[in-house]
């Protein structure tokens, strides 16, 4: 199964890890992923927008997507809006599979959509104001490794 | 017609989402554009540069020549900026 959730609250990847392992059945492998905000170039905060149901349905597509590419018996993406401050946790991915190298590959595969193409947008506050960060090319090389030839 | 608007559009105009009676000659999501630039310098600063946008139909990535009807959810944002 998946599960996909948007939250302003903080998440417990632990409580996370079980649940996939509790939902996904004859599991022989659980990668996970937690990202969390950095404070690059004195970064103080940022806050991220997005768009309720519309974000689900984009990261859903790509959960879907990457159910088609590898054999996973359980994903689940929580990712966290409104506004954080360095060390604040702000993303997990799990996916469960029975071996390994899907795993990996899978939660590498939604991180790399996520980080880049995800549908949320970010102000970032430093010393002297706020600004929202502009998009990044649409053929950044993390994503482009998984398309085909 | 429900709009929403996200990131430095909403910042722009002012406000996160809006009613709007759609005027009669509205069909496309480029004339909506069109009519709401007119609508006060907050609409203007937003939607000078329909190059920077995006939207949506409800809540489907659309082009803005999709075509809209007085029910429809259009939302306005720039390109995305990932997590």
């Amino acid at each position: 199964m998946s599960e996909i959730r948007i939250q302003r609250e903080d998440f417990d990847p632990g409580i996370e890890i079980a649940a996939i392992q509790s939902t996904a059945g004859d599991v022989g492998a659980i990668a996970s992923f937690i990202g969390i905000v950095r404070a690059d170039d004195k970064m103080q905060a940022m806050t991220l927008d997005h768009y309720r149901g519309f974000a689900e349905r984009e990261i859903a597509a790509h959960v879907a997507e990457a159910r088609t590419r590898w054999p996973l018996l359980g994903v689940r993406v929580v990712h966290r809006v409104g506004r954080l401050v360095p060390g604040e946790r702000i993303v997990f991915v799990g996916v469960a599979s029975s071996h390994r190298g899907a795993a990996f590959a899978a939660a590498e595969f939604l991180m790399d959509y996520l980080k880049t193409r995800a549908p949320f947008w970010k102000l970032e506050e430093r010393e002297g104001g706020a600004t929202w960060v502009e998009a990044r090319g649409s053929d950044d090389e993390s994503v482009k490794r998984w398309r085909d030839p | 017609m429900k709009l929403l608007y996200f990131a430095w559009v909403r910042q722009k105009i002012g406000r996160s989402e809006e009613e709007l009676n759609l005027p009669a000659g509205i069909t496309t999501v480029a004339s909506l554009l069109d009519y709401l630039r007119r609508q006060g310098p907050g609409y203007e600063a937003a939607f000078q540069k329909p190059e920077l946008l995006r939207c949506a139909v409800n809540q489907e990535h659309a082009r803005f020549d999709a075509r809209i009807g007085p029910n429809d959810e259009v939302a306005f944002f720039p390109p995305v900026t990932g997590g």
